[in-house]
């Protein structure tokens, strides 16, 4: 079976005919200049009409796309319910919302310090974008690199709006996270020396991307559930029960959550003395109807409950286009092709094969970049199903460093083209960006708590770390270094915490506001899941 | 077969007509499902929606990902979203590497028949016979480079007539591998004494302290790593 069109054929015979000459010389980078204006022009973050300014809450006049808006300027699914609060069914000193990369190690730190840990998802454990995460971690552990170098990235890359606290938290910690990791036995790439193999990714300076092969989250992902599932008696993990809201109590902290268990339709009652919400992002809202790279239940929950009680939040306009989504075959259309893939060497072609961005400009201009080529230029291919695309020469990285590379380090994209007739070894394949990253989320200080007494966050749900835009292989090292953080103060915290009596009040309140900010809204939130029922999406 | 053309799938045997462009997990929403359980990350990496069918005509029992096979016609499918395999309790740092431990945790892995029904049954195409051979060998080295692609689906497990827990051998393998076989980065552990010895906190420091236009001019004067 061939995966591409005669059309798309012919296209391909140019890419060949230039990849002789395009071995030998990459596209240049843009000037700071350039890249500001491709950014106005293209990004989506920078389109009006995709966002409004939201009427009520802790975010009140902030610019969020629609999508989230109406989430949450939303009731609550609990405005309906009579809830017993002092039938309490689960009493624990941290409970973690949220189990996927964040919150699991979150759970590991809070039980080393000492505490009872109940952690709760909608799917199950590991059911998270961690899993997914392809290319690698972040962290300056060679001598040519150092903390201040990764900084100098990562506030460049972030367009210098990010928090400078948690940026130096996430550097410092960076070396002790691959450490931990690797003592917890993670199978990073290394040499026969024992050296870890690093090399570039967008807006890097410094080789210090680490890798799995390109199962990168979900080797550590996997191997962070198997952690936690050798404490039974100290971590409790409940599945398919997602929380529905926050409850306080009346000394106006944090002390535990409502849970809905999604197949029998019941709630349940936690008391918590801290709670740690690690949700992580919300690309099934389809921003500006992008197609996305995320898990199933990337659907904002956690900033809806945080907001709900008030918590601090920022950086909400800001999402990541990942600038290689698969536009083809048809059937996984959006999904991440990793950045490894251009770390490795491949670039950038258009129609006529020829170049028109450097491969590893930061996310937000490569994906602006490559919009432009479709959408300004024209100089994208379409597909039968009528996306559009530009080509990335993944056959460059065997011509570079050697046959085989490409099935040694990129399996899993080897096989998720193979399952759809395209063979990447041989072939480029076409990208479009796609959405895959919430830059922002609830504000966080650098030990991972809120704004809101007993309240910690960790992970994509946060705002700060990367400012307006983040970098690859930042994500993977926010949710272990935040989660750690999250986690640790969490269970210190419960060891000194007293809790006084639990209540709902913030939700009548919540009903209140938006009933006099005038919202007229039949949107009931955290949504929990995407409805795709009858879409063929 | 063109995009566009519909083709007859049958859901726990129920006949549904859907395009016949969309994956086994999309002809399930298509047809009306809300999926709870059997969904996850829908992009073949968390294992969750192992789905088992067979095509009208043709007996053999076919494995695959919903969110990673495209539906056929006359495709009959069920899926598998759980199925319950053994996993022994153990603290990584209280084990050894050795052959020992793999059997004391996982006695089963001595009844291996070498049948090869988990290798058929592997979604990601892997060879979990090999793997499993290379555990009953106590190499535990290549049952972890073999078994490095697992995504715990628990296809093998369902199928294996000696009652295997192939993907839990597994980890538990590559974890030994990870913390005790695997060369130690020096490197790392060197870069980890530095920070903890507080030799970047001036420079870190007097980098958070520069102003904005000083830091843009440093970001964007800054020297790249050739590769």
């Amino acid at each position: 079976m061939d995966g591409y069109t005669p059309a798309m054929r012919e296209s391909i015979k140019k890419v060949e005919a230039t990849r002789p000459a395009r071995l030998r010389e990459t596209w240049p980078m843009m000037t700071p200049a350039e890249k500001q204006e491709i950014l106005q022009r293209f990004h989506p973050d920078y389109k009006p009409e995709g966002m409004r300014a939201l009427k009520v809450g802790p975010g009140k006049g902030m610019r969020t796309p629609h999508e989230l808006a109406d989430l949450l300027e939303a009731h609550s699914l609990l405005r309906q319910e009579e809830l017993d609060l002092e039938n309490i069914d689960y009493d624990t000193d941290v409970l973690i919302i949220g189990a996927g990369g964040a919150g699991s190690a979150a759970a590991l730190l809070a039980r080393q310090e000492g505490a009872k840990v109940l952690m709760v998802t909608k799917l199950r454990h590991g059911d998270a974008n961690t899993m997914m995460a392809q290319g690698g971690i972040q962290a300056a552990d060679k001598a040519t690199d150092s903390p201040t170098h990764h900084y100098l990235d990562v506030m460049g890359g972030g367009h210098f709006t990010n928090d400078p606290d948690l940026v130096e938290a996430l550097v410092r910690d960076a070396p002790e996270v691959i450490a931990w990791l690797e003592g917890l036995g993670c199978m990073f790439d290394k040499e026969p020396d024992g050296t870890l193999i690093t090399i570039h990714g967008g807006g890097t300076s410094r080789m210090r991307m680490h890798s799995a092969r390109d199962y990168s989250g979900a080797e550590i992902m996997r191997t962070l559930r198997d952690e936690v599932r050798s404490y039974p008696e100290d971590i409790t993990v409940i599945e398919f029960a997602p929380a529905v809201e926050l409850i306080m109590d009346d000394r106006g902290q944090v002390a535990g959550a409502v849970l809905l268990n999604l197949e029998t339709g019941e709630h349940c009652v936690v008391r918590a003395k801290a709670t740690i919400i690690a949700t992580g992002g919300s690309g099934r809202l389809h921003y500006q109807d992008f197609a996305t790279t995320n898990h199933y239940g990337a659907t904002a929950d956690g900033v809806v409950l945080a907001y709900r009680v008030g918590a601090d939040v920022s950086f909400l306009d800001t999402m990541q286009y990942h600038p290689t989504g698969a536009a083809h075959p048809t059937q996984i259309v959006g999904l991440l092709v990793t950045e490894k893939v251009r770390g490795l060497g491949a670039q950038v072609c258009n129609i006529d094969g020829n170049q028109f961005v450097y491969p590893r400009e930061t996310r937000d201009v490569e994906a602006s970049a490559i919009i432009r080529e479709c959408v300004e230029r024209e100089k994208g291919v379409v597909t039968p199903s009528g996306f559009t695309g530009t080509w990335l020469d993944s056959p460059m990285i065997d011509l570079i460093h050697g046959p085989g590379t490409i099935q040694k380090e990129l399996p899993a994209m080897v096989r998720q083209f193979a399952r759809f007739g395209v063979d990447i070894i041989r072939d480029p394949m076409l990208i479009y960006p796609t959405l895959h990253y919430q830059n922002g989320g609830v504000t966080l200080k650098p030990d991972g708590s809120t704004s809101v007494p007993n309240l910690f966050g960790a992970g994509e749900i946060s705002g700060g770390v990367h400012g307006r835009n983040r970098l690859m292989g930042n994500s993977l090292l926010e949710v272990t270094v935040y989660g750690r953080r999250a986690g640790r103060a969490a269970g210190r915290r419960a060891r000194e915490v007293t809790l006084g009596t639990l209540t709902l009040s913030h939700v009548e309140r919540w009903e209140k506001e938006i009933a006099e900010a005038g919202i007229e809204t039949d949107v009931s939130s955290p949504l929990i899941l995407p409805d795709y029922t009858r879409h063929g999406r | 077969m063109t995009e566009a053309e519909m083709v007859p799938i049958y859901i726990m045997g129920k006949r549904y007509t859907v395009p016949g462009a969309l994956t086994i997990m999309g002809a399930l929403e298509y047809a009306g499902y809300k999926l709870i359980r059997g969904v996850g990350c829908r992009a073949a990496f968390c294992g969750a929606c192992a789905t088992v069918y067979r095509i009208e005509d043709d007996p053999k029992l076919y494995v695959g990902l919903a969110c990673g096979t495209q539906v056929q016609p006359g495709m009959h499918l069920t899926q598998i979203p759980f199925y319950p395999a053994e996993r022994a309790q153990y603290r990584l740092d209280e084990l050894e590497p050795t052959f020992a431990t793999l059997v004391k945790l996982y006695p089963q892995v001595l009844k291996c028949l070498g049948c090869g029904t988990c290798t058929k049954s592997c979604p990601q195409d892997l060879q979990v016979k090999d793997y499993m051979a290379a555990a009953m060998r106590g190499d535990i080295a290549r049952l972890a480079d073999l078994s490095f692609d697992c995504i715990m689906c628990g296809m093998c497990v369902s199928r294996c007539p000696a009652e295997e827990a192939q993907p839990n051998i597994a980890i538990l393998g590559r974890r030994l591998y990870g913390r005790y076989l695997a060369p130690k980065a020096q490197h790392l552990a060197e870069r980890v004494a530095e920070i903890e010895q507080g030799e970047y906190d001036d420079e870190l420091a007097q980098m958070k302290a520069l102003p904005e236009a000083e830091l843009r001019q440093r970001y964007n004067t800054r020297d790249i790593e050739p590769e």
